[in-house]
């Protein structure tokens, strides 16, 4: 079995010093029978989590007949590791929002993305999801659900067909492929970057959607009543 | 059909529906159209009636008077029960208070709405709001005291120890955005309240400032399994308020259309039903076979799902070559494998012990609130449209109406099992005689229909669909108001569940076969 050679992009081969005892420490443990592969975990759990993206059943209209035919005999999106389904947004990866959303949908539409664990990610099927479509002169529905959630894919279409959904996750993928999952830094950050101290998916979220909720929470002062309360246990205590 | 209006007066307009019903038999309310009359006429409701028993039809119209302010019609919601819903829709959009009904709330709109958006002199700012919307937990009922002055009264919806779930607006078990609000007792149901809207689109009010052939594309993404039907019967209106004669080969194209739409649909019913009972086998089987109907459309018509193929004066384009062979090997692969589903989950004792007197409605409920389509018929109402209203070919072809009289959800399931076996039948009957001709009568640039009112139906692939239009000579309509299959089988829902179990509830929601976009509009 060959050993791989492990591929970092923020830290070049030539500049681990101690390559060659590594390579020595693998060379011993196959010629001992035991089978090792080294590369990143980033990799490997990547691969793990683009082939198995879950996806949040949130149907609204055609699109997501469309979305169902996918799942079923003709299309079989089982072959990338799509087809399970979840009604719970605890439980997905990702909302497919197939179909348009109304006014009265939206804080929904807000409120199960705000469920779901991150990493989460959106997908805007139709061209109801991306810009109202065929409704945009409604007076009652959402021009696009980029206004309320970040969207990760757009597959235009009115309903796109099974195949153009296939390729919209396929993208989605390929986004999932090349995340940092520890964290860290997929490019060198510069100096300026690197003092805010995050990380480079956050720096990207900040400065796509210039959003204020995911700031850190950083408490600068106690309520009076609670600082006199812990005050006056100690003193009981005391 | 064209509309010539009763019109009674203010005061005897309550005693005379009821007349209506008790002595001249109009027991089916078809459907309650709100319109905005213009200045002089002001706000105003137009209902459609219909005798079960010889299926004449007939129309009132009822201008609303103006009582405090407020425009004012007495109340049909306790004559027939269907109204309750259609006159909460006419509330919420127009603005317009039923005098005596119970539960005046909005309907489709959230509680924090401004305005009522089908007046002509509303206008909008197209903002919304990410904050949940509050709702009361009292439904408002306005009357006139002895004074001739509106007064009104709080009728709550639930008592204080009612344990009170929502089921939607994101479930899977309810075929889209549908949100029951359900009061339960345990296990089980005391009351169902639907709460719609929330995939409101708006097409009605669009449709006033769209010309006619625009109008058209919306229709298609109502139900979209039943895409050609709904188009069906907007361009059926529109070309006899213009008095268009279609040659029969457009009138057999489109009724093979859409019979083969039907078919679409009830495959895609008989899958849905297996997959909301836990039968994910019986679902793939019939998505299987709902793809060579699919194949079959789209090769003439380009599209999937949504196919845009009707326009006003005939269709868009002709069949393609093959579409006679390949209809042909359609029924003939078709015909066994409607066997298999039977198969595989109909005829499945556990399919037979779920779904037997599970959301049981009887004959006289269903047309008191208007169950149109398979599931009136699963209690033995005869309400085919194509049967009582025929359009195009289907007075010249052989088949039956299917009813059944068990009036549970395993009997709607059948009539949908019986009608694809019909709908293969009615296909089989033309497509060997598609006769030569036009597959499109010429119109004029801009189209024009000239003054007056009419209302269209078409049997739709859950029940009735039609349109009314009111023109006033315009290139667009003045309004434009659709039948939806499915708001009268969501209204049926609270007498059909109260004592049931909240799972017979899934259950029946999948065997009604309802589709929300429809419903919502």
């Amino acid at each position: 079995m060959e050993v791989r050679k492990p591929h970092i992009k923020s830290i070049p081969y030539e500049e681990w010093n101690d390559n060659a005892s590594l390579e020595k420490i693998i060379d011993e443990l196959h010629e001992g029978g035991v089978n090792v592969v080294t590369g990143s975990l980033d990799q490997l759990i990547n691969w793990g989590r683009s082939n198995s993206l879950w996806s949040l059943t949130f149907a609204t209209s055609c699109c997501g007949i469309e979305f169902m035919a996918c799942g079923c005999a003709r299309y079989d999106f089982a072959r990338f590791g799509f087809e399970v389904t979840r009604n719970s947004p605890r439980q997905a990866d990702l909302i497919m929002c197939a179909g348009t959303i109304t006014h009265k949908m939206a804080p929904a539409l807000k409120r199960l993305y705000d469920e779901m664990a991150e990493p989460k990610y959106v997908i805007a099927v139709g061209g109801c999801a991306i810009s109202g479509g065929p409704f945009k002169s409604s007076y009652h529905v959402v021009q696009g659900i980029e206004e309320i959630v970040p969207v990760d894919v757009f597959i235009p279409g009115c309903p796109p067909r099974p195949e153009a959904i296939m390729y919209g996750m396929m993208q989605l993928q390929r986004k999932v492929k090349i995340e940092k999952f520890f964290g860290g830094a997929n490019h060198k950050q510069t100096a300026e970057e690197a003092a805010l101290g995050v990380s480079n998916e956050e720096l990207t979220f900040r400065s796509k959607h210039n959003d204020h909720r995911r700031e850190p929470i950083v408490v600068t002062s106690v309520p009076e009543e609670f600082a006199n309360e812990l005050k006056e246990n100690k003193e009981e205590k005391a | 059909m064209k509309l010539e209006f009763l019109s009674f007066e203010f005061d005897k307009f309550a005693k005379e529906m009821q007349n209506l019903k008790d002595k001249k038999g109009f027991d089916y309310l078809v459907t309650i159209v709100g319109e905005d009359f213009g200045a002089e006429e002001g706000l105003g409701c137009v209902y459609i009636l219909e005798n079960t028993k010889n299926h004449e039809r007939c129309s009132v119209k009822m201008l609303a008077k103006v009582v405090d302010g407020e425009s004012v019609i007495p109340t049909v919601s306790n004559i027939w029960r269907v109204a309750d819903l259609l006159e909460r829709e006419v509330f919420d959009f127009y603005g317009i208070l039923f005098l005596g009904h119970p539960d005046m709330r909005r309907l489709f709109l959230r509680n924090d709405f401004k305005g009522h958006p089908f007046r002509k002199d509303w206008k909008g700012d197209n903002k919304y709001s990410l904050e949940e919307d509050v709702e009361p937990d009292f439904g408002m009922e306005y009357y006139l005291d002895k004074d001739g002055s509106l007064k009104s009264k709080q009728n709550p919806l639930f008592t204080s120890d009612d344990y009170v779930i929502n089921i939607g607006p994101q479930h899977p078990a309810t075929h889209g955005v549908l949100r029951l609000q359900t009061v339960l007792d345990g296990e089980t149901v005391k009351r169902v309240y639907p709460h719609l809207g929330y995939i409101h689109r708006a097409i009605e009010k669009m449709w006033e400032n769209m010309t006619y052939p625009q109008t058209l594309a919306l229709t298609d993404r109502l139900n979209y399994l039943g895409a050609m039907q709904h188009r069906h019967a907007l361009v059926g209106v529109i070309e006899e308020g213009m008095g268009i004669e279609l040659t029969d080969r457009i009138k057999y194209i489109r009724t093979i259309m859409d019979e083969l739409q039907r078919l679409d649909s009830h495959l895609l019913y008989t899958s849905c039903v297996a997959q909301d009972l836990g039968a994910l086998t019986g679902m793939l089987y019939g998505m299987r076979d709902r793809e060579h109907v699919l194949n079959v459309m789209e090769e003439t018509t380009g599209g999937r799902l949504i196919q845009n193929y009707y326009r006003i004066g005939g269709l868009q384009d002709d069949i393609d070559p093959n579409f006679v062979k390949n209809c042909k090997d359609l029924v003939k692969y078709l015909r066994p494998m409607i066997q298999e589903y039977m198969d595989v989950f109909g005829d499945n004792v556990i399919t037979h012990n779920r779904l037997e007197q599970c959301g049981p409605m009887s004959l006289e409920d269903c047309i008191n609130y208007a169950v149109t389509g398979p599931a009136g018929r699963a209690s033995g109402w005869k309400n085919d449209v194509r049967k009582n209203h025929p359009y195009d070919m289907y007075d010249k072809v052989e088949w039956e109406q299917c009813t059944l009289t068990g009036c549970d959800s395993m009997d709607r399931y059948l009539v949908h099992i019986n009608e694809m076996y019909q709908s293969l039948n009615i296909i089989e009957q033309l497509i060997d005689n598609i006769p030569e001709g036009d597959f499109y009568v010429k119109q004029k640039p801009i189209i024009k229909v000239p003054e007056g009112q009419w209302y269209y139906s078409v049997e739709g692939v859950a029940g009735e669909f039609g349109v009314y239009l009111d023109s006033r000579g315009d290139k667009s309509p003045y309004r434009m108001k659709m039948r939806p299959m499915g708001l009268s089988l969501v209204g049926a829902f609270d007498p059909m569940l109260r004592g049931q179990k909240i799972a017979d509830l899934i259950a029946t929601c999948a065997a009604i076969d309802v589709v929300i976009p429809d419903i919502d509009r």
